[in-house]
Parts: structure tokens; sequence; C-alpha cells
């Protein structure tokens, strides 16, 4: 009687998808193009102006200049710490103020309107207070990392808790569930892929607040040397800043994501097929 | 069986109400009946009369407000794993492995790890599906899922199983060969069944007795009790004194209120009312 009952399998996400990654890299490519076309020809739009614009070329020598400079490693270790111990920060507070207050209504009610206040405030906006609060600009940097992860962890930490299906809570204390049980067993994983989501986003904007926390910075980071060279008007360097930045936020997110798949592996978000 | 002795279900005067404010309606009005230990009862009435919220109370997710409703001459005042209920759509956890999902109960006792697994496996034989105890939910046809979601209920050994129309999200065929096994099982623990439906084939095949209620609020209009042989085949199904009864049962629910009966009444559900607006102290 078995056999009659279709079993439904996924197909594999595994295999390498040769015409999507070809296209990917042809979109790149095909961005560089312009880019190279707009910068060296000087092209003026009227309310945009590519005429300052570095061209790739000087860009990759910039890059190639950094690249081959003792202060590489310093630049990239101090700015992978910072943003990593932000992120961290901000994922155990987020994780934890998220799961209390999508669980309990008072936890809502007295925690998340201050959150809710601080949260449109920008990171530069932030600087000087950081500076006051913390003992050393170290941790100055870090604090505004922080502020950046909280919110789209917090929020998506919520949002997870707040959607998980009563009928599943109802099962599980109808199984003998203890409370404990139903916040380990139950609520925790039926939140964990929106969780995941709030991590990849808050790795994210991580790097989105570096350079405004490394503005602080006497001297290492990645977003420090964007900012220096802004202020040196290396052009060519700043856009070797940005794109670093660009690249370590995008891999982090990237980390986050497929770990999030390791640890779930009964989680397939809906694939479009074509 | 020394389940046969327990899970006699008595429900006296029983008065329910859903909502709050304004949007407050009497589910339920004086409800009374019992169910001997190791009977089939199934309730039979239309959609939002109040027969999932009858099982709600039961199950210990609802509040009362008049009446009493007790298990073995015990109140029902919270869920309880002797009370196993059984949704129409599955409850599994997504996370659990088909064998931890059934496990869940026996790891709330305690149980240790081997030996719970091992008794899941067991009833996972049961029902019939050895074999997909690897097997995430999502990768389980709906009647699979509905087995395990059956096993997982049973392996706390309840004294009644309360079934809030399990079969009625399946295909026609799959629905049949779900009530066979059911009572298959049912033959082999004997533990008391409350069931729900609205499909009258699936009570008069299944039932010891059937309980028609009317459009809400929801009251007991009429007992059937049903004396074809067991064990039933599908064969019963079309024989004249089945469609005798099918007809008796038609013209009841027709004719039990007829203004309130026309109007389509949305699903409560054991929750309370709509499933999404539930919240839960913890």
């Amino acid at each position: 009687m078995t056999a009659a009952i279709r079993i439904l399998r996924r197909p594999r996400a595994g295999g390498f998808p040769v015409g999507r990654w070809s296209l990917r890299l042809a979109s790149v490519a095909v961005c560089l193009a312009l880019w190279h076309l707009l910068a060296t020809r000087h092209v003026s739009l009227g309310i945009v102006t590519f005429a300052n614009v570095p061209p790739p070329e000087e860009v990759v020598r910039a890059a190639l200049g950094l690249i081959s400079s003792p202060k590489l490693w310093a630049h990239v270790s101090s700015s992978l710490t910072r943003v990593f111990a932000g992120f961290v920060a901000a994922a155990l507070v987020g994780v934890g103020l998220g799961l209390l207050i999508g669980r309990s209504r008072r936890a809502e009610d007295t925690l998340l309107p201050p959150l809710e206040l601080l949260r449109p405030i920008p990171a530069v906006a932030w600087i000087p207070l950081a500076i006051l609060m913390f003992p050393s600009s170290e941790l100055s940097m870090i604090f505004i990392t922080f502020t950046g992860a909280l919110f789209p962890i917090l929020l998506n930490t919520i949002h997870g808790v707040e959607g998980v299906d009563p009928r599943l809570i109802a099962s599980a204390r109808s199984l003998g569930g203890t409370r404990r049980a139903i916040f380990t067993d139950v609520i925790i994983p039926a939140a964990a892929p929106s969780i995941v989501t709030g991590l990849a986003i808050g790795m994210g904007t991580c790097w989105f607040c570096l350079v405004t926390a490394e503005m602080i910075s006497g001297q290492f980071g990645i977003g420090y040397y964007t900012w220096e060279s802004y202020t040196l008007q290396n052009y060519a360097d700043i856009v070797v800043g940005m794109l670093a930045i660009g690249l370590f936020g995008m891999g982090s997110s990237a980390l986050i994501k497929g770990a999030g798949r390791l640890l779930m592996p009964w989680h397939q978000p809906q694939r479009r097929n074509s | 069986m020394s389940h046969t002795r327990q899970g006699r279900i008595s429900i006296e005067h029983l008065g329910i109400r859903l909502g709050s404010g304004d949007q407050a309606f009497e589910a339920l009005q004086d409800v009374s009946f019992e169910v001997e230990p190791g009977e089939f009862v199934c309730l039979l009435g239309p959609s939002g009369c109040g027969k999932s919220t009858l099982l709600g109370a039961l199950a210990g997710h609802l509040q009362t407000s008049a009446g009493s409703v007790a298990v073995d001459g015990q109140a029902i005042r919270a869920p309880h794993p002797e009370r196993g209920l059984v949704f129409q759509h599955h409850t599994l956890f997504a996370w659990k492995r088909v064998l931890d999902n059934v496990a869940f109960g026996l790891k709330m006792k305690g149980v240790p790890r081997a030996e719970r697994l091992r008794r899941a496996r067991e009833l996972l034989a049961t029902v019939g599906l050895s074999g997909f105890e690897d097997r995430y939910p999502s990768q389980l046809s709906g009647g699979m899922q509905q087995r395990v979601e059956i096993a997982r209920v049973l392996i706390n050994q309840p004294r009644v199983l309360l079934m809030d129309e399990p079969f009625g999200a399946l295909d026609a065929q799959t629905r049949l060969m779900m009530q066979e096994l059911l009572l298959d099982i049912w033959a082999r623990i004997g533990t008391t069944v409350l069931f729900i439906t609205h499909d009258i084939d699936e009570a008069l095949f299944l039932a010891d007795r059937i309980l028609v209620m009317s459009p809400r609020p929801g009251r007991i209009i009429e007992e059937l009790r049903l004396d074809f042989p067991r064990p039933r085949q599908v064969g019963l199904t079309t024989t004249p004194r089945f469609g005798e009864l099918k007809r008796h049962i038609l013209a009841l629910l027709r004719h039990g209120d007829a203004p309130a009966a026309v109007e389509e009444l949305p699903r409560l559900s054991p929750l309370g009312g709509h499933p999404a607006r539930v919240r839960f102290a913890y």
C-alpha cells in the first residue's frame, strides 16, 4: 500500500548550473565595460558626470598597490575584527531580545518602543556619543558596526517568533511539551529561517557602517583607508576601498546563508525553476 | 488491554463563548454526552457548528464558560499527553526527522534516547511507514504526514484520541485508506476515539455512535447507534442500511435549524476562532 503513495522529492540543489553562472559573470563584465567607457570618454550626462571618475584600469592599479602594500593585512584584519565583534554582539543581543519580545507581550511593550526610537538613527549620528561613551576608539567603532547589525537581526527574529504556527505550540503542549522544551524544540527552530535571514542582512549592514565606524580610527581598516583616500583625494583608492567592502560584505553574508543551509537541512527556500 | 477501562469522556451542560467584546459569540450551548471507554464516537455537524471548539475544550486548549468537561472523572484544565489531539492539517515539526517527531512525547517524559527511538520505530511500522524514519515531514505526502501525526500522538498511549477532521484535506482514495488504517489501529489499542467530521460517509463507516450537531450555537440534535459488524470494509458503504442512515442524517442536517443552516459559517479551530489570532500565554 505504500507503493501507491507518491513521495514528493525536490530536485537536489547541488550541481553547478553553468548557464546561470556564465550569465552572472557576463552581467558583471558588462558593468565593468560600461564603467570603462563612461570613465575613459569622460561622459557627462548633465546631472551626472563621469569626467572625474577613475577608470577600471586605474582602480586595478590602485588595488594592486594596496595588495602589495605591507599595510594590507593590518587594514583587512582590523576591519574584520571590528565587523566580527560588532556582528557577534548584535547577534547575541538581537536574537536574545527578539525571542523575548516575540514571545511576551509585556517585553514587547517595555522593550520595543525605545528600540524603535533608536532604530532610525543613522550610524554617522552615533559617532560623537560613541566616542564619549566608550573608553577606546576600538570599542566605539565596534559599537557603531553593532548599531548597524542590531536592528535587522532583532526585527527578523521578532517576525520569525511571531510567525510560529500556534497549532505547533498547541500540539507540543498536548504531547507533554514543557515550557522550556517548547521554546528550544519548537519556537527557536520554527523561527530559525527568519533569524538566519536577519543575520545575513545584519552582516551586510555591519559592513555598510564600516566606513562610518572607521572615521574614528587613527590608522587602519578598509573603511579608514577609503576615508583617508577621500581626504587625500586619491579617487582610485576610494573605489578600491568601496569594492573591497562590497566584496567582504557579500562574502560574509554568503557565509551566513551557507551556514544556515547546513544547520537547517529541512528548510528549502522556494526556488524558481527558470 | 489496560486502556479499555480508561478513557471515559463526560461532558455536562457545556457552553463555550469565543471572541471578546462585540465579537463574542456562543460557539457551544448546553452540550451533554458521555463516551464509554474504548468507544469510537463521531461528532457530525455543519462547518462552524462548534464541534472543533468542543474538541479544543477536551484537549485543554480552550476555557469553558459553562458546564463541565472531564475524562475519567477528572476535570480538564490544561493540555495533557493522555488526551492526544490530531488536527486537520498536520502539525509535525518540520525541523525534526519523522522518527524524532514521533519520539517527541517520550522525550518530554524523559525516556532515554535509544529506548524512545526504538518505540517510535515500532509505531511507524504500525502505521505502515517503515523506511521513512529519516525523512523530513516535507518529504512525505499528505496521507503519510497524517500517519506520522497519528503515530506521534499514539506514542503517549493516550486514554482518548481527539481527531479534528484528520482526513478532511486528503484525496478520496487516501482518505479511505486512512480510515481503514485508523480502524485497524483502534481495534488493536482500544483507546477511546472522538472523531470530528462533516463527512456523513466517514462518520457512518467509522463510528460506534454518531452525535449529530446543529449549526451554531452547537447542540446535539440526534444520537445514532451503529451496529455494523466489525472489522468493517469499504463494501459497507454500498449496503442499503448504510444508504438509509445516510439519507436520515442528510435530512436531519438540512432541517436542523432552517435559517441558520443556509449561511455557511467560517470553520472554527480547536484553538478558538481563526487559528492565526490565537496567542498563548507562553
